[in-house]
Order: C-alpha cells, then sequence, then structure tokens
C-alpha cells in the first residue's frame, strides 16, 4: 500500500479546533467537514488540496479534542496520509479508526517542504522525498493497524472479521 | 517490577496479574461516555456493526451539553439521533435538558464514577475522573461505539509522570494554577502517552473541586491520564454521590517512573495562560497590562461549586467593569441550585454579570459568548487554541475563578488578591 502527493506542511500543536473549528461539528458529515478543513491555519488549504496529497507537521499534531470529526476531515478532503515528529495520542488513535493513514517520522518532518511531492510505503514505513530524490525511514505500521486501514476502519474491520 | 497505580488499575480489568509500560491489553469497561457533538457519529458506526444492542444499558452516559438548549437546527438533529438511540436500547443514563449538565461535573456528581474504574469517554476531558482515583480517558466516536458494543477497549499501557505536590496553597490559589503551573513547566506535549500520578502530602490541601480541575486538565499536557490516590476526602465524596462499589489501587513502591516534577503549593501563585496554547504561562506578577473584552466562568474544568463561590466572594457587593460581558455557567443543575441558595446568583446578577443554563457552549466557541475580531477573554475553561472561542484573531487567556472574578472587575487581568 502506498500513498503519493504535493505537501501541506505545518508547524507544531496543530490543534483539532483549527483543523475542524466546533462551529462547524453541528454536523458530521463527512463532505461537509471536508469543506471547512484546516480553516482556522490555512484558509487556502481546501482550494488547493488534490486527491492524495499529504500533510507533513512537526511534533503533537492533533491535539486537543477527541472529535473524530478531525481526522474525518482530513480524510474526505482527499489526504491521503498524515507525516508528523508525533501525533497527540487520541488524534492518533482516531486516525487508524477511520483509516487515515499516519506516521511518525522526525526526519521526515523536518526535511520536507511544503509542495514537495512525497511517497509513502506503508509496509515498510519508507517515505520517499522525490522533489528532493531523498528518503526517510519511518515506523512501518503493525499488521493489525495494515488491516484497518486497508479495511477504511475498525467498524469494517470489525465487521469483516 | 512494580506498578503505577494506573498500571494496576488496567492489570486488573484486563485480568492480568501484570502489566508494563508500552504492553498493548484489552480492558473491561466500568462505564463509557459521549456526548451531542461525538455520540450521533458513534450511534452511525455502531449501527454498521453486526451487533444486537448495547453491552449493558447502565454502564453508558450520553450527556447533551456541548450545543444544547440546541442552538441551531443541525444541533438539534443531532440530539435527535442520540434521544432515539438512548430511547430505543433503554440508555439508563441518558441526560437531556433539565437534567444535564457538563458531562465531566455531572458524572462524579450522579455517582456513575467512582475509584478503580476504567472509564472511556469521546470527550478528551474525560481524564476528569482521576480525581476519584478511576482511570478514564478520552477516545474518539469509533472508540466509543466499539466500546458500547463490546464493553471492552485496546489500550498502550502508558509509562508514568511522578508529580509530587507539597506544602500549603495561598487564598486565592486553586488546583486551576496547580494545574496551569504543571503545564506551563513541562509544555502541551509533555507527558504524550503518558500518565500523570499525582502524589505527595499537599494533596491533603486540596479539595475534591481542585483535584477534579487537576485531572481534567492532564490531557492538556498530552497525558492518556491523571490520577490521584484515594484518601479519606474522596471516599466521603464517593459515599455521598454513589451507590456504587469503589477499589482503592496504590502504587508499588517500586513502580517505575520516567520523570518526576515537584509542585511547591507554599510557592505557587496565581497563574494565566497566554494566547494560543495554554503551556504559555505566566505569574498573576508577570502578566503586564492586559485589557479585556470578556470574563467567562464555567466550564468542565472550572463551573464547580468552589468556584462559584471564589467568584462570589470577589464579586459581592461590587460591579463589573462597564463594557465588559461576564457570563457565568454552572456546570450542573445541582451546582445551579447549591449556588441559588447560597446566594451566588443574586451576587452575580447584582454585579452586572449573566447566569447561563449549564452548557459547554463558549469554551469550544459553539454559542453562549463568541468573540468578534481582536477581542481578549479571561476564562476559566481549558484551551486557548487560534479560534477556539470564536474569531481566529480573538484571544483566550486561561485562568482560575478568582483571577477572572477580579478582572470582571477591573476590565484587565488582575490579581486577586489587590481587588
Amino acid at each position: 500500500m502506498k500513498a503519493n502527493g504535493h505537501v501541506f506542511k505545518y508547524g507544531d500543536n496543530v490543534d483539532t479546533d483549527v483543523i475542524i473549528p466546533a462551529r462547524y461539528l453541528n454536523s458530521s458529515d463527512p463532505k461537509e467537514l471536508a469543506t471547512h478543513c484546516m480553516e482556522d491555519i490555512d484558509k487556502e488549504f481546501v482550494n488547493k488540496v488534490q486527491q492524495g496529497d499529504i500533510i507533513v507537521a512537526d511534533k503533537n499534531f492533533g491535539c486537543g479534542s477527541s472529535r473524530e470529526h478531525a481526522p474525518i476531515a482530513i480524510k474526505a478532503a482527499g489526504v491521503s496520509c498524515v507525516i508528523a515528529e508525533t501525533f497527540a495520542r487520541i488524534f492518533y488513535r482516531n486516525a487508524i479508526n477511520i483509516g487515515l493513514p499516519i506516521i511518525e517520522c522526525p526526519e521526515a518532518a523536518a526535511g520536507i517542504e511544503a509542495g514537495d511531492e512525497v511517497e509513502v510505503d506503508f509496509d515498510s514505513g519508507v517515505i520517499t522525498n522525490k522533489t528532493k530524490g531523498t528518503s526517510f525511514q519511518g515506523q512501518p505500521f503493525p499488521e493489525f493497524m495494515q488491516k484497518i486501514i486497508k479495511a477504511e476502519g475498525l467498524v469494517n474491520y470489525i465487521n469483516a472479521k | 517490577m512494580g506498578m503505577t497505580m494506573t498500571q494496576k488499575i488496567l492489570a486488573a480489568h484486563a485480568g492480568l496479574e501484570s502489566v508494563v509500560a508500552g504492553q498493548l491489553i484489552e480492558a473491561d469497561l466500568d462505564l463509557v461516555l459521549g456526548n451531542d457533538i461525538t455520540s450521533p457519529v458513534a450511534i452511525h458506526e455502531i449501527e454498521k456493526m453486526n451487533v444486537e444492542g448495547v453491552f449493558h444499558k447502565d454502564k453508558i452516559a450520553l450527556v447533551m451539553d456541548h450545543f444544547v438548549p440546541n442552538k441551531d437546527i443541525k444541533s438539534a438533529e443531532h440530539c435527535k439521533c442520540v434521544r432515539e438511540f438512548a430511547c430505543k436500547n433503554e440508555i439508563t443514563n441518558y441526560f437531556d435538558v433539565g437534567e444535564m449538565g457538563i458531562e465531566h461535573a455531572l458524572l462524579p456528581e450522579k455517582g456513575l464514577t467512582v475509584a478503580g474504574d476504567v472509564i472511556i469517554g469521546a470527550d478528551s476531558h474525560t481524564c476528569t475522573y482521576g480525581a476519584l482515583g478511576a482511570f478514564s480517558t478520552g477516545v474518539g466516536s469509533t472508540d466509543m461505539a466499539a466500546g458500547m458494543a463490546t464493553g471492552r477497549a485496546w489500550f498502550k499501557v502508558p509509562s508514568a509522570i511522578k508529580v509530587v505536590i507539597t506544602g500549603k496553597k495561598q487564598k486565592f490559589v486553586s488546583g486551576k494554577d496547580v494545574i496551569l503551573h504543571l503545564i506551563g513547566e513541562i509544555g502541551v506535549d509533555g507527558a504524550l502517552y503518558q500518565s500523570l500520578e499525582f502524589v505527595g502530602d499537599g494533596i491533603a490541601e486540596l479539595s475534591m473541586d481542585d483535584r477534579f480541575t487537576i485531572a481534567n486538565m492532564a490531557i492538556e499536557a498530552g497525558a492518556k491520564n491523571g490520577i490521584f490516590p484515594v484518601d479519606a476526602l474522596a471516599e466521603e465524596y464517593m459515599k455521598e454521590h454513589s451507590k456504587r462499589p469503589y477499589k482503592i489501587y496504590e502504587a508499588d513502591a517500586d513502580a517505575e517512573y520516567v520523570r518526576e516534577v515537584v509542585i511547591d503549593l507554599d510557592t505557587l501563585q496565581p497563574t494565566v495562560a497566554f494566547p494560543h496554547l495554554p503551556e504559555n504561562t505566566k505569574t498573576i506578577d508577570e502578566v503586564g497590562d492586559i485589557a479585556i473584552d470578556q470574563v467567562v466562568i464555567g466550564s468542565c474544568t472550572n463551573g464547580r461549586y468552589e468556584d462559584l463561590a471564589v467568584a462570589a466572594e470577589i464579586l459581592k457587593g461590587k460591579k463589573v467593569k462597564k463594557g465588559l460581558r461576564v457570563i457565568v455557567i454552572p456546570a450542573t443543575q445541582q451546582i445551579y441550585l447549591d449556588a441559588m441558595e447560597a446566594g451566588f446568583i443574586r451576587t452575580f446578577i447584582e454585579a452586572g454579570a449573566i447566569v447561563s443554563t449549564p452548557t459547554c457552549g463558549p469554551c469550544l466557541g459553539g454559542y453562549m459568548g463568541i468573540l468578534a475580531e481582536g477581542e481578549r477573554c479571561v476564562s476559566t475553561t481549558n484551551r486557548n487554541f487560534v479560534g477556539r472561542m470564536g474569531h481566529v484573531n480573538s484571544e483566550i487567556y486561561l485562568a482560575s475563578p478568582a483571577v477572572a472574578a477580579a478582572s470582571a472587575l477591573t476590565g484587565k487581568i488582575s490579581d486577586p488578591r489587590e481587588v
């Protein structure tokens, strides 16, 4: 399984309030949430994002609220993977549970810039920066997490078992 | 090797003799919680699962508190979805308008959370119940759905930070100052994937309301949970509020901690977190001249009786600064009643504040106190992220109810000892 796309780059502590502001949480429709994704940190994100693009951030991505609407909005916006130095723990769980691939890799977070084209191989954990010709070793997903992601979330995975 | 308090509770609920940090376990749940924002997503997920009903109708709590009484049609539809689910599955602990309160103040008050429990909630501040010696942690809606269906959840056993509290706090210093100081020390990811284990003789100086506030904001340091030892005060609280049996777990003497932090109450000052992170703390003497437009006293962090009591003590017989909006939100119906009987509600209204029915409203920028561009608010809530309470160019300063009340009188961030 691989992801490939251009990068949107953010810094430390991207919180769930900027990923999807609470003023939009009166909806739980993924398509509607996606239209406000990252709105309070990057107004242009929803206009520029293409199917398959990748978000790269520094430490503690997804801190704050437990709202699953945050990874749902990112996934529904077309993002194929989030790479960060570290993730906040509830966001990490939620992303896996809804089938949004995420990968921790401090070196990749430091060595990738906005607009770079990046490929992520989930089986090996290798992150390749095609623009710069560099690659990084992220932590590969354990098998059960790969299965959850392939099933597009925990519920489908449980049902398929 | 010895275990921490958190590790012992998790081991017991996983049917294991012992666990070590990093181990993946599956544990039985004593309570699964959701609110009006997270539950509809969980209900949608559980409906997709091949399961009949829920694992236990008494061990699920659904609290309509975020956008309630409903602020618009969409939030009304969300509540309707949860109401119908609760009715269909005969959920005992469904709390709607009239009975509801802010979930993390309500559940301990109703006796639904006790020492030794393992609790998950689709709300990040579920860690509040650690004040009673329970393991409780925030999860997302899918985990909530799986928990409602199966009564179990998987966890990675956390390593721990030991937080030693010593000394005796001064007047107008509270649990909020303890936790803001701690987050300032270790940072918003200082306890990422770890538990915060509070110990020390200073805990005897902290009321239950102080402890709820401290455990509540463990998540703002990135922690999985925060937990207090169970002393006579905690036992008294549980006996007063709950009919459920509780179980006291104690950390082993040789439990392993990755780090130790000491907080000395003797020298602790009123503390304020500046925009836009809870770790941007300053003591009140370092704050400088910050004019404000709004004050919010309430939330799952600081909407309890003692929070209102200290605010009323400061505001009694005085007027809030002209032009300032001051919003007071008792966290539950019971707290509202108790505050009314104590005369606090009269004090607030006569001072020029408004008093609202329980709601999370302004804390997350839902309604009931949204900020315009450039406005500043002193708030007793828990997050001061960009845009959290309104416009992306508004600012939130997190503080205790005492600092918030003092600031309400002066129109700028103020030391409660000087008003």
